[in-house]
């Protein structure tokens, strides 16, 4: 007990500094001061400078007259529009290239990881020399070998390659037919959304019954015959309201149907291609990860090979899949910026061409930056979401 | 003898015997890894396809039509182009990247003055070599000498301006000059700095961690070319006016900045796996924070994520090449430079140029990656978990 006392009444001998809580508040209080130090001399140094250069800061520059043109436009643009409407010109573009790249990558990237794992010894050396190549080169050389060593050499547009169902490819891109809608092809819309609604009710009822009975229904198929049957039955009802646009090749040029432009085909097969390496590594992580007894538990179950692999393994295999499949998602949003070196106008391109116009060189890179944030955060905060949901329910 | 009553027990071995035919050989090994299946026979035919219609091409383009030397553009073209290839020919016109290899290699540095870069390759090689080795001694010294001695003997080798050396600019640099002096030393700086911010990040003290998790964070969020942009454009900005910065310093600041929130992620991966004993058993000893760090837990960790390390090394060397956006000449820059050049534009050159460049790139990420492969199976203890 006496010890005890002793401990409690006597006050720490040692000195303050030694004093980890003491020294911690200290240590931060000399950062934030350096802090405080460093931002106020960047900021001052930039008040000075700026004012040198008779730059006036702040956003009100965004309605501004642009007056440059953007070759690919989803929406309504011309050089009259104002600069804010050429960056969100740019950052659709940006967002239509990553869309459009990762579904790509993730397709060829599953079917390389799981030829990767195949048994057959030429599909796997196959797929393991695809990632071994495209995984060791910057994916600004694929871009460029795309744009200059593959598509600047096509033919020019009055030697045009012929592709099947109307379609060409020469210098100037991919011209393929473009749908016409008549009138009544929004009885197609409505056939498809009805056909959606009701594959996932009957999803439902048939999980519910499997669950309550045991008993199966066959739900692809049926949800594949109202996906595609409704929307069938309603482009005949009324009257087959979609034409074709077809390109007509005259001297000089192809005319009608719809063009994809080299720049985009470029970037996108780049981006699609140099992703799926990666995606494919991840994909065989995630196979190799589930333990061999839950394949060996599942055929004594007396599941088939294919019930297997889709009811036990790829569920699990997806756990692990996931968390890296965002952060590669991510980085092909990131590498789409790559579009600027060879001329697809994405919002790296046109906040460039803006801040080179204007001289609004903080705020250009201000709203890029908040942008690729903003876009970062709503994948990781998507796919966090997905991943809980995906994730093992342990007790 | 008493052992010999049990004569059922032989005294010599049987001698094995071969393999049953329909286990061993080359059709065995065909049937079980080729044609085990209907399914794989399938694959197996669309494999073999796949490769006869491609790799014949690739071989023909490459090696059997290419053109290997020559003084202009006229080996590489067709007559109908101008040249004197016959038409419809297709090969690889390796006589490009013959006659623009010196500015592959160096960019436009001066050609009397090329024995520089040359001498730091050769110092790089033999200061490497040994390092990579396991068995050669004196890992201490040639460390200090790789990182801090290199440097600073390539800073006035390469520069100049001293010891009676003739200045030359940065601007005139490129090729795989500019490729590998900037990622050597983007890594250099990066695996401290990411090491010192993981460490940030996981400190105790608030505002610490908070600023470096707002750092990585934000680096992590945006493309690097947002960050050479900022540190081509913002950059001359935030100094003092009339300081000016070298463009080739700008832009290595910007790789090795993003380089190192990349690398904190995967330092902070290692120490996160370290048993919380291994930390109250470093305290329990007495040993101060930066002791626990360097003796205990530093030296587990990274070892942990060697492999996260040697991928963010090839990733950045492979970043590299975006500095060609901001119009400075590394290897893919200086390549995609020359196809602008009259003497040599055919409808191969941009394609050899590209594949040679890609090769290059190649054989540097190959290596690195295959090397941190043999030295994460060299350093495994056995530990893993």
């Amino acid at each position: 007990m006496a010890s005890q006392e002793v401990l409690r009444e006597e006050p720490s001998r040692a000195s303050l500094i030694n004093n980890p809580t003491v020294r911690g508040i200290l240590y931060q209080c000399l950062v934030v001061a350096l802090l405080v130090a460093g931002v106020w001399w960047i900021v001052h140094n930039t008040i000075v400078n700026l004012t040198n250069l008779h730059i006036a800061s702040g956003f009100t520059f965004l309605r501004g007259r642009a007056g440059f043109d953007i070759s690919d436009t989803a929406i309504a643009y011309t050089s009259d529009s104002t600069y804010g409407r050429a960056i969100i010109v740019g950052l659709i573009n940006t967002l239509i290239v990553a869309f459009a790249g990762i579904i790509t990558a993730t397709i060829i990237g599953f079917i390389v990881g799981i030829g990767r794992l195949s048994k057959n010894w030429l599909i796997q050396k196959i797929c393991t020399v695809y990632v071994e190549v495209f995984r060791n080169i910057p994916p600004l050389l694929v871009i460029f070998f795309w744009y200059s060593g593959v598509l600047a050499v096509l033919p020019a547009p009055r030697d045009s390659v012929h592709l099947p169902f109307g379609s060409f490819l020469n210098q100037r891109g991919f011209y393929f037919p473009r749908a016409v809608w008549g009138d009544g092809s929004w009885l197609i819309l409505v056939g498809l959304l009805v056909g959606i609604a009701m594959a996932w009710f009957v999803a439902r009822k048939a999980h519910l019954r499997q669950m309550a009975t045991g008993q199966q229904f066959p739900v692809f198929w049926t949800s594949l015959a109202l996906i595609v049957g409704l929307p069938l039955l309603a482009y005949v009802l009324s009257g087959f309201p979609l034409t074709f646009d077809l390109p007509k090749q005259s001297t000089f040029n192809l005319t009608g149907g719809f063009v994809v432009k080299p720049e985009f085909l470029s970037l996108y097969l780049a981006l699609s291609f140099y992703t799926a390496a990666f995606i494919a590594e991840i994909v065989r992580a995630g196979i190799r990860g589930v333990a061999r007894g839950q394949s060996e538990a599942s055929a004594a179950l007396g599941l088939r090979s294919g019930q297997a692999l889709r009811l036990v393994v790829v569920p699990q295999a997806m756990r692990i899949v996931i968390p890296p499949l965002a952060s590669q998602y991510l980085n092909l949003t990131k590498n789409s910026s790559l579009a600027i070196a060879i001329g697809y106008p994405d919002l790296t391109a046109t906040t460039g061409t803006v801040l080179n116009q204007t001289g609004q060189a903080v705020e250009c890179v201000v709203i890029m930056m908040v942008i690729y944030l903003a876009i970062s955060v709503l994948t990781s905060l998507l796919m966090n979401w997905f991943n809980a949901k995906m994730a093992l329910v342990e007790r | 003898m008493q052992e010999h009553d049990m004569s059922w027990v032989r005294t010599e071995m049987v001698l094995a015997q071969p393999a049953p035919a329909g286990v061993a050989g080359l059709g065995a090994w065909v049937r079980r890894n080729l044609i085990a299946s209907v399914g794989d026979t399938i694959m197996t035919i669309i494999g073999i396809a796949l490769v006869a219609m491609t790799l014949p091409q690739i071989i023909n383009w490459a090696f059997i039509d290419a053109v290997w030397t020559g003084p202009d553009r006229t080996v590489c073209a067709t007559v109908t182009q101008g040249g004197i290839q016959p038409d419809g020919w297709s090969g690889a016109c390796w006589a490009f990247v013959n006659a623009k290899f010196g500015q592959f290699m160096f960019g436009t540095y001066p050609i009397e003055e090329r024995w520089r870069p040359i001498l730091v390759g050769i110092l790089l090689v033999v200061l490497m070599v040994p390092m990579l080795m396991p068995s050669v001694p004196r890992k201490g010294l040639n460390a200090l000498l790789l990182i801090v001695g290199l440097p600073v003997v390539s800073f006035f080798l390469l520069v100049g301006g001293a010891f009676g050396l003739q200045h030359v600019e940065t601007a005139r640099w490129g090729g795989l000059l500019v490729t590998l002096s900037l990622s050597f030393v983007a890594i250099v700086v990066s695996l401290p700095l990411g090491i010192v911010l993981a460490l940030g990040r996981r400190s105790k003290m608030p505002v610490v961690k908070m600023l470096c998790v707002i750092f990585i964070e934000a680096v992590r969020g945006i493309p690097l070319i947002t960050v050479l942009f900022m540190a081509s454009v913002m950059l001359p900005l935030f100094l003092p006016p009339g300081v000016t910065f070298d463009k080739y310093l700008r832009a290595l600041i910007g790789v090795s900045l993003f380089a190192a929130a990349y690398m904190a992620e995967v330092v902070r991966g290692g120490l996160q796996a370290i048993p919380k004993g291994q930390y109250e058993g470093a305290d329990s000893l007495g040993l101060g924070y930066w002791q626990k760090m360097y003796f205990i837990v530093m030296p587990q960790a990274l070892k942990l994520v060697i492999p996260g390390i040697v991928n963010t090394f090839i990733g950045m060397f492979k970043d590299t090449s975006l500095v060609t956006i901001i119009s400075m000449f590394d290897l893919l820059g200086i390549v995609k430079q020359n196809f602008s050049d009259a003497n040599w534009a055919t409808a191969q050159t941009a394609k050899s140029g590209l594949i040679f460049a890609a090769f290059v790139f190649w054989l540097f990420c190959f290596g690195m990656s295959r090397y941190s492969m043999y030295t994460e199976r060299r350093l495994d203890t056995g530990h893993k978990r």
